[in-house]
């Protein structure tokens, strides 16, 4: 699997904090990767270096490289605009736009300029299939997006990230907030798209890690311990610190 | 995080049926193999009879073992944990059927006296019968050095067998009238010869259990 992001030496501080230490990680492309680890380890901090949302935050140091398809993204000349359309994100709670279901689709591409109804429709209906809520909205798709249960919504903002056609869809705990019915519905929908996307994530589920990613981080302390095919972590991992944790024998 | 302490509880509960059908499977090699040697058809009776609470510990072990997965969930080594407590306990089942078809060779020769003493028989069923006890302990202590000394014992086995088809065959030629007999004492070499390689199925699991690999022993 060739990595179309590598992270090298990276490391991250908040204030005096140091939250990233020394990550080197290849992320395959058209795969998913699954972060795990303890609360406060990091995962969700390297997540956001992915895309830059970490330039929001005051006081956030980064030291080391990050490259998405060869390319430096904290190189002066790399836009963030463009970068966040290449890199998406979808968020532990699902946050629609108080707008109509095919508004909120609709959104990234008629940023991009994109006017066309007809062409607006297909994109719509291609990221609704492809966010597998196509069948439950096709005939409500005026309707508001805040109506939607929950599960809904997070499929709906799935869809909406994918309406810009990134290249990699990053996904913070993404399933923690839903019923296992959607749950599933959600992993499904994953083990679907990740031939086609690159797929970072972000669980608390160990299960889930197991179930849908192709390869496993497991992080401690902002430390990198172990990345693997997903196989073989959950089944025979190097590190004792990974096996206890998994095995939830930790603290 | 919690410690797993139900999930421990519940696995020291698995060893400890491991334990108990180790040492009911033994009990009913040493006593198959005495009922053979003194014609003790009560002693056959007993260990023919009481093959069925191996059964019932095999049964407790699925039951036990299948309750941690659904509840816990247990994943990497706690997962095959269980899993060879379920090939062992298997293993263990069989060797139990195999020593309780010794009994049943005592009983059907009936008290008819032995046309020689018995000297490879229970040489054999003495190694085996250390190779049991030497399964359970690998599986407790996760020792695979153990589980490679039992593949050793079991060549032991293995030609102490062929060596007693070669006397059995010669002692055919001798005295054919007994031929009937010398059939069931092979058969017998055979039942302990058979124990013997479950002994070292189990050693093989006990190396997949720690290594996460099946090494293959028993060739
Ligand atoms: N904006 C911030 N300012 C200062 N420290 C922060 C900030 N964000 C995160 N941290 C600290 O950095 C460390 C890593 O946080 P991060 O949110 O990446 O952890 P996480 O692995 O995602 O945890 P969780 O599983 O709880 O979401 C934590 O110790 C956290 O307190
Ligand atoms: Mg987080």
């Amino acid at each position: 699997m060739e990595p179309i992001i590598r992270t090298e030496n990276l490391d991250l501080y908040y204030e005096q904090f140091h939250a990233l230490k020394s990550v080197n990680l290849d992320i395959p492309e058209k795969a998913a990767t699954a972060f795990i680890g303890p609360s406060g380890c990091g995962k969700s901090t390297l997540l956001r270096t992915l895309n830059r949302m970490n330039d929001q935050i005051a006081g956030t140091r980064i030291e080391g490289l990050v490259s998405l398809g060869g390319a430096d993204i904290y190189d002066k000349n790399m836009e963030v605009e463009s970068l966040r359309k290449r890199v998406g994100m979808v968020f532990q709670q699902p946050n629609p736009f108080p707008k109509s279901i095919y508004e909120n689709v609709a959104y990234g591409p008629r940023l991009q300029g994109i006017k066309k109804k007809s062409e607006l429709d297909e994109i719509v209906e291609e990221s609704l299939k492809q966010a597998a809520l196509w069948d439950e909205v096709k005939d409500f798709q005026k309707r508001s997006a805040l109506g939607l249960s929950g599960g809904q919504q997070q499929r709906l903002c799935i869809a909406r990230a994918l309406a810009v056609k990134p290249d990699v869809l990053l996904m913070d705990e993404s399933t923690s907030a839903l019923d296992p019915i959607s749950t599933a519905k959600i992993e499904e929908l994953i083990r679907q798209i990740k031939n086609r996307y690159t797929i970072v994530m972000v669980t608390h589920n160990m299960h889930q890690a197991a179930r849908v990613s192709d390869k496993t981080v497991f992080f401690l302390n902002g430390e990198v311990i172990e990345a693997a095919e997903t196989k073989t972590l959950f089944s025979t991992p190097e590190d004792s610190r990974t096996e206890d944790y998994i095995s939830g024998r930790f603290g | 995080m919690a410690r797993r302490t139900d999930f421990d509880e519940g696995l020291n509960q698995l060893r400890e049926l491991l334990i108990r059908m180790g040492t009911h499977v033994d009990g009913a090699l040493k006593e198959a193999v005495e009922s053979l040697k003194n014609s003790d058809l009560a002693k056959a009776e007993e260990v023919n009879r009481r093959d069925a609470e191996l059964n019932a510990m095999e049964e407790e072990i699925l039951e036990l073992g299948s309750q941690l997965i659904i509840t816990q969930q247990p994943v990497a080594k706690d997962l095959r944990r269980i899993i060879v407590a379920f090939k062992i306990s298997s293993d263990l089942e069989r060797m139990g059927d195999l020593a309780r078809d010794i009994a049943r060779v005592t009983i059907r020769m009936d008290g008819q006296p032995l046309v020689k003493p018995l000297i490879d028989i229970p040489h054999m069923a003495s190694i085996a019968s250390t190779m049991i006890s030497e399964s359970i302990r690998s599986y407790m202590d996760e020792n695979t050095d153990l589980a490679y000394k039992m593949a050793k014992d079991d060549d032991e086995v293995d030609e102490l067998y062929s060596a007693m088809l070669r006397e059995l065959y010669t002692l055919l030629l001798d005295k054919p009238e007994s031929a009937p007999q010398m059939m069931l004492l092979q058969m017998v070499g055979r039942y302990i010869e058979r124990i013997a390689d479950h002994a070292t199925n189990i050693g093989e699991n006990v190396v997949f259990l720690v290594t996460g690999r099946r090494p293959d022993l028993n060739s």
